[in-house]
């Protein structure tokens, strides 16, 4: 692989072009799911290809490609310059990218056990006991149970002579139990929803995560939530459960500090930013307890948006995003960091393939854990807790949001009163952060993948890490989602 | 190989798509990919594995892994032989021309596009994309079904300093867009609503362009399957038969649709037949696989997913029957209401009552005796999907609409009463 990037690289410079880069990707990816004790999916695909992104006439050109051959590699690159010469056509100005040094190196995320190594038929009685234990339950009407497997191998060469070898593995692994009665489809889902959790880990994650014991439970709570009361309308102190927070950061954080978006690159697609450049140092993002990085660093954790060298090949950073409740920090590229006085890239650019070209993409973006305990978090005298994703909702200048959970709870003096059945809330992203009121202790911090991040045309699907631990809001607006 | 029964999906494409934002291209891709995606079945077993290395070892190796990883399981009693060979209707559905478009030309449309909104103190942001890809599927008792065609899609945002406007065309052929058509539309919606104004949520009566019919109505298809059914994660469970929406509604899945896009044959290689899904409110069918049609007793309808899968089937091409009411008449016919150009981020808050929540996008009007006011504030909705189409006061005739959040679909704009907008957000 690091052959053909070199010829691809070569391919690319001799056509006089400005700058260039080549990613050449070699994926492999094993799912398995099952559905009330039959295969759902049962899968293996394997890709190989390279992308080609050049500079020339001051504009973008990029072309991909799996016809790896001689022939191919020269069209791609040759395809390339074309593209780059016709966007020159309508460019206001050219573009400049930030200083990178040139990087040699090799990397690969720590496995302890490489998911690959474990045979299909392991995986398979595994997900099998698991929909045999919901479905021990009556009342659960269907059982869904998944694992995903991926090696990702990235040979990296660019014109400022880097040549950055990386492989990542990741492993994502849950279930979720279904229970229909009369006129309501309840459900709950374990560890996470979209699919459970996901992590830069080989197969010890799927063995951390203890599937099996936590079936029960479950099942029995998509069943009882028949029988719950319906969620309040009105406002209360808000509990979140730190998967919940997890994709609140995603949606009302990650999103609006992409410098692309807020430079309007996005603007007739994901959207744009409420983070006006204007903000940068100024905007009280959050309250004083709320700190936010980015950090794409293995120091961090296995996050799915954890590495080594980004796509532009800058190496992984650690950057403030809200230091003591203030807004600090964009996430930029080679392209963008200027806009904001950036000397230098602060490492996001990330693609989903070697089909598509990198773009801003979060990292990990994380809530760096409290100071309280969990019963401080949850000593209000009166609040509701909800837990687990459901629905998630965000304006395109990401202000307005509205997220549903699959259960929550009632809270009274630090206690569970009652189980409440559709549980939402909704609010103004930086109102909601300003409601912040306690987060607890790293203990409690567990670093969630969200695997499906939309963004970019052609869309690109991406995994991003988002590290949060239980916290409490202060007079949040619960329950719009089913008002009349 | 030992193996009984295989079949092959082979397919190949080629997509390029021009990028512009703040009135120049910013990004400009082309992708050529390639792929062999196999199913085996091994004694009442299936799996499947896929490559994109069409050599002679990468062909070898992904039929031993189907074979292998299909191997590790138990017999499923319910699994199939694979289909048999079957008669196709053809859809011209490819233009060379298209398939020709160089970066120049797109380059060139959009320059046009980029000046049209330039002309008026505007910012323009869209795509041009244009491609082609080709499908074949085969199998060991017969099969060989084929399926190419081209693809265009034009979609620009004009911003303005305090409000935006949004349009979009999709086809096969690159002569069923307009570029600088749409350019001014999209900045006569955002210089139509500059300054926009608030006003309390609430119900109001509302009119919905095709791509924000397309974009909620379209979150409920997925239910009109078999499979869903039996596995009661639709909310047509205990409801086919019943008249759930309004008279005026009329739904089928119809592939050889003249703005319909998309092959005559589905992943199992069945023939893709008409279905009717709402006659007249009533829901009268939804579409099965082979498997879920032989659990009823019933032909397969030719929208199975390639197995093995969770999902079984759904629709693909979905006509939503329009009617005679042109967009201008409905307006003229509202005290007050609200013209929506676009809906975004539309997710679903309740499976079974069919609650779904998002917001509106690039264009909100206030009509106020007749006319269009002024531009509004976005809003959040809260909408049950089966209130809304018991809501339908009168419909457009149809066009192939494309938005963003659901596959494209032949459907009217909607004249719809009591639509529950919950929050409005801050621009």
């Amino acid at each position: 692989m690091k052959r053909i990037a070199g010829n691809a690289l070569d391919a690319a410079v001799r056509r006089g072009v400005s700058y260039a880069d080549v990613r050449v990707i070699e994926t492999e990816e094993r799912q398995v799911a099952t559905k009330n004790g039959k295969i759902g999916q049962l899968s293996s695909t394997i890709s190989l290809g390279l992308g080609i992104r050049v500079l020339d006439r001051g504009a973008w050109g990029f072309a991909a490609t799996d016809d790896l051959s001689a022939e191919g590699i020269e069209a791609a690159a040759g395809l390339a310059v074309e593209i780059a010469r016709a966007s020159a056509f309508a460019k206001k100005t050219d573009v400049e990218l930030a200083p990178e040094q040139k990087h040699e190196a090799e990397w690969a995320s720590p496995v302890l056990i490489d998911p690959f190594s474990v045979p299909v038929d392991q995986n398979l009685a595994l997900l099998f006991s698991i929909d045999e234990e919901l479905r021990r339950n009556p009342g659960v009407t269907l059982a869904e149970t998944a694992l995903v497997f991926n090696r990702h191998h990235q040979s990296f060469a660019s014109s400022l002579g880097s040549a950055i070898d990386q492989t990542r593995h990741t492993s994502g692994a849950g279930f979720a139990a279904y229970s229909f009665r009369d006129d309501a489809i309840q459900k709950r889902s374990y560890p996470n929803s979209f699919g459970g959790q996901h992590q830069l880990k080989g197969y010890e994650l799927v063995e951390e995560l203890q599937l099996l014991k936590n079936a029960p439970r479950i099942a029995e709570e998509a069943v009882a939530l028949h029988s719950a009361d319906q969620c309040p309308e009105g406002r209360f102190d808000l509990i979140l459960d730190s998967s919940q927070l997890g994709l609140q950061i995603h949606e009302s954080i990650g999103h609006p500090i992409e410098l692309d978006r807020v430079l309007g690159t996005e603007a007739n697609y994901a959207g744009m930013s409420f983070l006006t450049l204007d903000q940068l140092n100024h905007l009280q993002y959050g309250s004083e307890i709320v700190n936010v990085v980015c950090d794409a660093r293995l120091a961090h954790g296995p996050g799915l948006g954890t590495f080594a060298y980004d796509d532009e090949g800058v190496p992984a950073q650690a950057t403030d995003i809200i230091r003591d409740g203030r807004f600090v920090g964009y996430m930029t590229s080679r392209e963008t960091a200027a806009a904001v006085g950036g000397k230098r890239s602060n490492g996001t650019m990330r693609a989903d393939g070697w089909a598509r070209i990198p773009l801003i993409r979060m990292t990990n973006v994380s809530l760096k854990p409290g100071a309280q305990t969990l019963d401080e978090v949850f000593g209000a005298d009166h609040a509701i807790y909800m837990e687990t994703n459901k629905s998630w909702s965000i304006d395109d200048k990401r202000y307005n949001f509205q997220f549903g959970c699959e259960i929550g709870w009632e809270i009274r003096h630090g206690k569970r009163v009652r189980m409440l059945k559709n549980p939402s809330y909704s609010g103004i992203s930086t109102e909601f952060w300003n409601a912040c009121a306690a987060i607890a202790t790293a203990e409690h911090w567990t670093l969630w993948g969200t695997p499906n991040c939309g963004k970019g045309q052609p869309e690109q699907a991406m995994g991003t890490g988002h590290g949060a631990s239980p916290a409490r809001f202060r007079a949040i607006k619960i329950g719009g989602a089913y008002a009349a | 190989m030992g193996v009984g029964e295989l079949e092959a999906m082979i397919g190949t494409e080629t997509r390029a798509l021009t990028r512009f934002a703040n009135n120049a291209i910013h990004q400009n891709v082309a992708e050529h990919s390639g792929y062999l995606s196999v199913r085996a079945i091994v004694e009442g077993r299936t799996a499947r594995a896929g490559t994109n290395r069409m050599d002679a070892q990468g062909i070898r190796r992904v039929v031993e892994e189907a074979i292998a990883i299909a191997k590790l399981q138990g017999p499923d009693p319910e699994l199939l032989p694979l289909t048999a060979a079957a008669d196709y209707v053809p859809a011209r559905r490819y233009f060379a021309e298209t398939a020709a478009t160089t970066p120049a030309d797109r380059a060139s449309a959009v320059k046009q596009a980029i000046d049209a909104v330039e002309a008026v103190s505007q910012t323009a942001a869209g795509i041009y994309t244009t491609g082609e890809s080709a499908l074949a599927l085969l199998n060991t008792r017969g099969v060989f079904a084929y399926h190419a065609e081209t693809m265009a899609q034009f979609s620009i945002t004009a911003l303005a300093s305090d409000s935006s406007g949004w349009a979009k065309q999709s086809a096969c052929s690159t002569a069923g867009l307009d570029p600088i058509e749409l350019a001014r539309t999209a900045a006569n919606k955002a210089a139509g609503s500059r300054a926009p104004a608030e006003i309390p949520s609430g119900r109001y009566a509302v009119i919905l362009e095709p791509s924000a019919v397309l974009d909620l109505v379209g979150q409920i298809f997925g239910d009109f399957s078999a499979t869903a059914l039996r596995d009661e994660r639709s909310f047509l469970t205990g409801r086919i038969g019943e008249t759930l929406f309004g008279e005026n509604i009329d739904i089928y899945d119809d592939f050889s649709h003249p703005m319909q896009s998309g092959a005559p044959f589905d992943g199992e290689g069945v023939p893709r037949r008409r279905v009717t899904l709402v006659e007249k409110g009533v829901v009268r069918n939804v579409v099965y696989s082979r498997q879920a049609a032989a659990q009823s007793g019933v032909e397969p309808t030719g929208h199975g997913f390639p197995l093995p899968n969770e999902f079984g089937e759904a629709p693909a091409n979905i006509v939503i029957a329009g009617a005679g009411t042109p967009v201008e008449k409905m307006i003229a016919s509202l005290d007050r209401g609200v013209l929506v150009t676009r809906l975004w981020y539309i997710r679903e808050v309740d499976p079974y009552q069919k609650i779904m929540t998002g917001m509106t996008r690039d264009g909100t009007f206030l009509i106020e005796d007749g006319k269009i006011r002024r531009g509004l504030k976005n809003f959040r909705f809260n909408q049950n999907l089966i209130e809304l189409l018991s809501n339908v006061e009168a419909l457009s005739p149809v066009m192939r609409a494309s938005g963003e959040e659901a596959f494209d679909m032949v459907v009217p704009a909607m004249k719809i009463r009591d639509f529950n907008f919950t929050e409005v957000t801050r621009f």
